[in-house]
């Protein structure tokens, strides 16, 4: 079978400009190979290359003294102390999960954890942050249907808890999903394995699941070009996931990884985006070597497969160690005692060449450097967007509710407010034994095995702020992640991100990101944080339609003592309910006025991240000094829904009303609803309210004891008294009616 | 007492439960290779939960011919403890070693949990730490847990005293709002007629510490631990006198 001719229009096949077709020759002094233009076509694409976004990523804060790995490795590592890190990522799956809900979802879930396992640690944590459209849309009940049962698939068979995330649903989102996956790990820090080809003369092997044709320019395709019609006949494009063979490949890993075999082992890196071709070029790449592969030695599920197809294949669970030479055997017997296949399929050399060789023929001969590091960067122009001017919202034309009960129990059957656990009552969070605090509250909380350490985790992203004004939704979302550790008990370390954004060779696209990348710089230099890892996804479009602005984040906070911990949710009758930050009146992008007028506009809440900060650290000793018997940041929906969600999100029956009195002379709304930045509901028993008030005095916190726990009614002043049922009924039983379920 | 924990293929509490026994409750703990052909001297055999063979086959079906099972079967024939939980309740379910079968939920969806179960008899050699009629609060999670039978099978479990936990609401309430898997009978756990394997859905390894979960899961550890792994025969009339029965 000889490969196709390779002309200028091979290339713009896939996906290359004329100018970069040019170039490819210039590198190669000649004409590439079908197998070359595809290895080149992969690793120049958006998704491997981050061709639009390297120049801007550079720019975020990477480093501090916790830092063990920054960006550039398969997941970033903090150190927590006593010996562990934490090795964590979050990770895109939107165009496959849109094409194939059930399969696109499960394998982008598949494809974190080996990122974290690759590294050497043990997966702790699932989260995730998901995007759909309205409610109301034809394909969105089926969507939801089938992200959900695909994550659950994965990762409940693969034996990983799902301890937390998130859920939006927005118009934007109609056409075009989002699918990011996190996982946290843990490791010991000095046992931290990296992505490396070190050592010419050393074997290349490859173990896993056999190659297939499935996923043939998936990720790196799929996901660097904008949706369209045909995209439905993409569908053959998206991996099939098999979670069984991850947790053999998972288990196997890790033994190799453990001091009996570690010595073994050179460096080892997972077959993700572009397969075979992106592993073994990165490995090389890191390490300034080269790698000879010998495709006619790699496993196949078929017996057609060309070496084109071997390259690019991005068949899943699979995996790419180098290991010294005269390991190969050992290594070999202990995946075949986990019934995995372990191929020798090549040499680590010192030509800093990548080529491949089939049934005797060279397929490949390329350079290494211009496939990874010298790959094209583009510096594309942005340029904010004329129309984006947002439309004012003028208070006085917005009539205040009638009936504030109504308003409120509307607020919490609303599809962004309302309770998750449908979703979440799919997702093992209990396996492995490390889950302290379930989904439901503010951040997930999971123990460091072997510690009285635990690690709060956090996924957030503000879309509708982002819609308004990418920077100021960044740093929001950036804030409401540290407030939700802090509300948990822990100090933020460090953060995690998916910048998803629409075409980036739009101008008012790249403006979107720059803002948002500049607000993550901003947010985390203030909150100390450092971004060790992350992943952009671009070309979320459909037909010339872009999405919002969505960037997300996953952040980490430690708790050095994980009994400290703090859970939202009202403990005892007889608590004071005391609301730390101030009240402003700010209703702009708020839920209320999306849900309650239909309008996504307005001037977003004033932010000042000094203010953020020192809340944090009013929660962060409230916690440390077991003062607080609860704490909820106010976020979403404002004060009202972050008190009624105090009552109602216990997962417990013993549910708690509270009677409240506000004193701000505010409008009414705006003082229940509006989404000011900076607050927290705590309740804590009355002999700890002195220690309290001198903790939110030193740190100059406002503070004031708004009510108390007690008996099972919310009553805020005249305004609001409803029972704790009532509300626990609409708010938990709205997500299935959503998607027509009884 | 010697604790035998099983890894499958596949098996995803076997760390936890090890940890459990040996970590917690101070037990010494065997970990079995499912390729292992024989199981040394024990006391008892834990088959975990997780997705043995990634339950692509039926739930067990593959599990229950891995070389290990004829060890375990020859165990519990001499009269050795058997517990299975979740997927090792349909393992055990799957190698007729336990009346029945697990098929999918009622609602097709994968459940995870808090559920309260009933003690329903206390002179089995797993709930012996337990008051008859005491609610434990044990998370369950699984797509495949709705325990079946015929129904001459379930009289026969019925009146042989074999269903050991059925599903309940905090007050112990058996209802059909409190079964949330569809579960006939509300069945939790069941026993075999001779009283030395049990299976149950909810995961008793996930509720033996505060901080995670809740202790309630310990008395089933522990109930095992105090029948020191004798046949069952022995254990009911040695804890008959011990235990206070009724709540």
């Amino acid at each position: 079978m000889t490969a196709p001719q390779v002309t200028l229009a091979t290339a713009h096949e896939h996906g290359l400009t004329t100018d970069e077709f040019a170039q490819i020759e210039t590198i190669l002094g000649r004409t590439p190979t079908f197998e070359e233009l595809g290895v080149f076509s992969v690793m120049w694409s958006e998704h491997c290359s981050y061709k639009s976004s390297r120049v801007h990523l550079k720019t975020l804060p990477t480093t501090g003294p916790r830092v063990l790995q920054g960006p550039g490795e398969n997941a970033g590592a903090l150190d927590v102390g006593d010996g562990v890190a934490v090795v964590f990522k979050i990770e895109s799956h939107n165009h496959p999960s849109f094409v194939e809900p059930f399969q696109g979802a499960a394998t982008g879930v598949g494809g974190i954890l080996r990122d974290i396992f690759t590294m050497g640690a043990r997966p702790i944590a699932n989260l995730n942050s998901l995007h759909f459209g309205r409610p109301e849309h034809a394909r969105t009940p089926f969507l939801v249907r089938g992200v959900v049962a695909g994550i659950g698939h994965y990762g409940n068979c693969i034996g990983v808890p799902t301890v937390g995330g998130e859920v939006h649903f927005d118009p934007g989102y109609d056409h075009n999903i989002l699918v990011n996956a996190f996982t946290l790990g843990v490791v010991a820090s000095d046992r931290i394995f990296r992505a490396a080809a070190d050592g010419p003369g050393n074997s290349v092997l490859y173990v896993g699941s056999k190659t297939g044709r499935d996923g043939i320019h998936g990720a790196s395709l799929l996901a660097s070009a904008e949706f369209d019609a045909e995209s439905e006949t993409k569908r053959p494009t998206v991996q099939v996931g098999d979670p069984f063979t991850e947790k053999l490949l998972l288990e196997a890993c890790l033994e190799l990884m453990s001091p009996a075999y570690s010595e073994h082992l050179v460096g080892i890196q997972d077959m993700g985006a572009a397969g075979l071709t992106s592993s073994s070029t990165e490995m090389a790449s890191r390490s300034g070597t080269g790698i000879d592969l010998d495709l006619s030695r790699v496993p196949l599920r078929e017996r057609v497969v060309t070496p084109y197809e071997m390259l690019l294949s991005e068949s899943q669970e699979r995996m790419l160690l180098v290991v010294h030479r005269g390991s190969e055997e050992i290594v070999q017997e202990l995946f075949r005692k986990w019934d995995l296949d372990a191929e020798v399929i090549g040499t680590v050399t010192d030509s800093q060449r990548l080529r491949a060789t089939f049934e005797g023929r060279l397929v490949v001969d390329i350079p290494i450097d211009p496939l990874t590091d010298g790959a094209p960067a583009l510096n594309r122009p942005a340029a904010e967007a004329a129309e984006q001017e947002t439309p004012r919202l003028v208070l006085a034309d917005l009539p205040e509710p009638v009936d504030y009960g109504e308003a409120l129990l509307q607020l919490l059957a609303s599809p962004n407010l309302c309770s998750r656990e449908w979703v979440y009552r799919q997702y093992d969070a209990y396996v492995g034994g490390g889950t302290i605090v379930r989904p439901g509250s503010d951040a997930a909380v999971v123990r460091l095995p072997g510690t009285e350490k635990a690690i709060a985790i956090s996924v957030d992203s503000m879309a509708r702020f982002c819609a308004i004004d990418p920077y100021v939704g960044m740093v929001s979302a950036v804030a409401e992640s540290a407030r939700n550790l802090a509300a948990s008990g822990a100090e933020p370390i460090g953060v995690t991100n998916c910048l998803n954004f629409g075409n980036p060779e739009k101008p008012e696209v790249m403006w979107q990101f720059q803002q948002a990348v500049q607000g993550l710089h901003d947010a985390c230099v203030a909150f100390g944080t450092p971004v060790v890892s992350g992943n952009v996804s671009f070309y979320n479009e459909t037909e010339g339609s872009s999405i919002p602005p969505s960037p997300v984040i996953g952040m980490v906070g430690l708790l050095e003592d994980a009994s400290q911990h703090v859970t939202q949710w009202f403990k005892g009758d007889g608590d004071a309910i005391v609301l730390l930050g101030r009240n402003h009146e700010e209703l702009g992008g708020s839920e209320y006025v999306a849900t309650a007028h239909h309008q996504v506009r307005g001037t977003l809440p004033w932010i000042d991240l000094d203010v953020e900060r020192r809340l944090i650290d009013v929660l962060r000793a409230g916690a440390r000094e077991g003062l607080l018997r609860s704490a909820h940041d106010v976020s979403a929906g404002g004060l009202a829904i972050a008190l009624a969600e105090c009552c109602i999100t216990s997962e417990s029956s013993a549910r708690h009303g509270a009677r409240i009195d506000l004193e701000d002379g505010l409008r009414p709304d705006a003082l229940l609803f509006g989404e000011s930045h900076g607050r927290a509901v705590v309740s804590a028993r009355r002999r700890h309210l002195t220690r309290l008030r001198e903790l939110a005095d030193r740190a100059e916190v406002p503070i004031a004891v708004i009510g108390e726990v007690r008996g099972q009614r919310l009553e805020i002043g005249e305004l609001v008294a409803l029972g704790v049922d009532e509300m626990h009924t609409r708010w938990s039983e709205a997500f299935a009616g959503l998607l027509g379920e009884e | 007492m010697r604790w035998g924990v099983v890894t499958f293929p596949g098996s995803n509490d076997d760390a936890q439960t090890a940890f459990v026994l040996e970590g917690l409750l101070g037990e010494k703990v065997a970990r079995l290779w499912h390729k292992d052909t024989t199981l040394g001297a024990l006391d008892a055999v834990v088959l975990p939960g997780g997705f043995s063979y990634g339950d692509y086959l039926r739930c067990g079906a593959m599990a229950r011919f891995s070389p290990i099972m004829s060890a375990v079967e020859g165990f519990a024939a001499d009269g050795g403890l058997v517990i299975g939980v979740c997927n090792g309740f349909q393992i055990l379910c799957e190698a007729g070693l336990l009346p029945g079968a697990l098929v999918r939920n009622r609602d097709l969806r994968f459940l995870c949990q808090r559920t309260h179960v009933r003690v329903e008899d206390t002179d089995t050699a797993f709930t012996n730490r337990c008051r008859r009629g005491e609610v434990l609060d044990i998370p369950i999670k699984h797509g495949e847990g709705c325990y079946v039978a015929d129904a001459a099978t379930l009289d026969a479990l019925e009146t042989g005293r074999q269903i050991v936990l059925r599903y309940c609401d905090a007050e112990g309430r058996v209802t059909a709002g409190s079964n949330p898997n569809g579960s006939l009978g509300s069945i939790a756990g069941v026993r075999n007629a001779r009283g030395n394997v049990f299976g149950m859905m909810p995961h008793p390894e996930y509720a033996a510490e505060w901080l995670v979960g809740g202790e309630d899961g310990r008395k089933i550890f522990l109930s095992m631990v105090a029948s020191g792994g004798v046949s069952s025969d022995a254990v009911v009339s040695a804890t008959r006198s011990k235990v206070v029965s009724g709540p």
